[in-house]
């Protein structure tokens, strides 16, 4: 019988130094706040992380970016993080920056199996650097590669042990695309229920994208 | 006008633009404001980016839900017949040309519709967050900002910080006056309640044209 339900401890044993991970949420609504206080306490360094933003220093990604244990951000907006901001200015965080919109289709084209994505945002800026233009009935886009992560760090509000996952008002955002790409991908869940429990028509994400669930702390 | 009067004044010309069952996105700032003065008995559906329609009031004290949240962060609430969703249909919304109007603030804009509000020269952020595909997908783009920053204009020529967004701009809206982006340039159609002709030029870098049917500010 399937079981995907293990320990925060098993959780973050799978994240090792330098690990890309994606982390859903949307200044910290939709974080899954129990794995990244266990990934502090872990201590892991040098890693990659792909979020729309970085919170704020004393909540979720912004604690990671506090406690120096990330090199490299790829988000559409650090502004409500001054630490973060201290960090790329200073070097110690090298900064990719992408439009919210293209980077929720980066992630979504890794997921669901495409070379890329062709967007009109950021046509004329700086996002156009170093990136193919293509033309398609004389308009102009720019090709934006997939975006993969080692492991995705989701949260859920009410999730079945298939993993099976519905997501609650706003805390969506991010979560739903980010299950679908990443190698390893675990949903820290609000409220686990049994299978049966979870009316089929209510699943958001399907569970055969989730391979872990935590129980979250809140 | 103190800053708050005219910021004020601004959110309250905005508001006058949108007709029943407008879809709008508010960016950050002044857009913030503009709800409270739609006419009664107009139907404006707000979105909010991070992942629904119908963006109402900011909730009572006590009365906050956690995994309601707007595009800042901040808890609010939403109307009966709204809807959430994910980001990935966010900004299919906005990018697929079902966004009626976008309402941000910007750095700098220019006379030919190019604005510039995601990062100052030589600093590292803050980041575009959604505004690149506001300004890209909306069908139509109003910027509404105070006309200068410590008596520097904002409506300039041409843009000198890093873009955000080329020929986007439909509209410009400051407590000096309403300016249209038309192919011809940046048409002067309204000017504000405490201001004249020369100090709106003064106050401009960009080459204005004057409108025949020049108006004062309707709010």
């Amino acid at each position: 019988m399937i079981n995907k339900l293990i320990s925060m401890e098993k959780a973050v044993s799978m994240i090792d130094d330098g690990a890309v991970l994606m982390i859903g949420g949307f200044m910290a609504c939709g974080t899954p706040l129990g794995i990244i206080d266990a990934i502090i306490d872990k201590g892991v360094k040098d890693l990659t992380i792909i979020s729309n933003d970085t919170a704020m220093p004393e909540i979720g990604i912004g604690k990671l970016i506090v406690n120096k244990q990330v090199k490299r951000v790829i988000a559409s907006h650090i502004g409500t993080n001054k630490e973060t901001v201290r960090q790329v200015t200073s070097g110690d965080i090298e900064m990719d920056f992408v439009p919210q919109g293209t980077l929720a289709e980066r992630i979504r084209a890794a997921g669901y199996g495409l070379g890329g994505i062709l967007t009109p945002t950021g046509i004329g800026t700086l996002m156009e650097e170093e990136k193919e233009i293509i033309e398609i009935d004389k308009v102009r886009y720019i090709l934006e590669k997939p975006i993969k992560a080692d492991i995705s760090l989701i949260s859920g509000s009410l999730v079945d042990k298939n993993g099976n996952s519905f997501f609650n008002a706003t805390t969506n955002n991010f979560n739903q695309v980010m299950a679908t790409a990443a190698d390893i991908t675990i949903v820290e869940a609000k409220k686990v229920v049994e299978v049966g429990k979870l009316d089929p028509n209510y699943v958001m994400t399907p569970g055969i994208f989730i391979d872990y669930i935590v129980e979250g702390a809140s | 006008m103190d800053r708050n009067q005219m910021k004020e004044l601004i959110a309250k010309r905005v508001a006058k633009e949108f007709k029943d069952g407008d879809v709008v996105n508010l960016g950050i700032g002044v857009p913030t404001l503009v709800p409270k003065y739609i006419p009664e008995g107009v139907d404006v559906i707000f979105q909010s980016e991070n992942g629904f329609v119908g963006l109402g009031p900011v909730p009572e004290k006590g009365k906050e839900d956690k995994d309601v949240t707007n595009a800042g962060g901040q808890p609010v609430t939403i109307k009966h017949g709204g809807a959430f969703f994910d980001t990935s249909t966010s900004f299919g919304i906005i990018r697929g040309g079902h966004l009626d109007y976008t309402v941000l603030g910007a750095l700098q804009v220019d006379q030919k519709g190019d604005i510039a509000n995601w990062m100052m020269p030589g600093e590292k952020g803050p980041g575009m967050g959604g505004a690149m595909d506001l300004l890209t997908g909306a069908r139509k783009v109003i910027i509404a900002m105070l006309h200068t920053v410590k008596g520097k204009t904002k409506i300039l020529k041409e843009c000198t910080y890093p873009l955000s967004a080329k020929n986007q701009v439909n509209l410009i809206v400051t407590e000096m006056g309403v300016m249209e982006v038309t192919e011809n340039g940046l048409i002067l159609k309204e000017i504000g309640p405490e201001v004249t002709l020369e100090e709106v030029k003064e106050s401009t870098e960009a080459d204005l044209i004057i409108s025949k049917d020049l108006k004062r500010m309707i709010t």
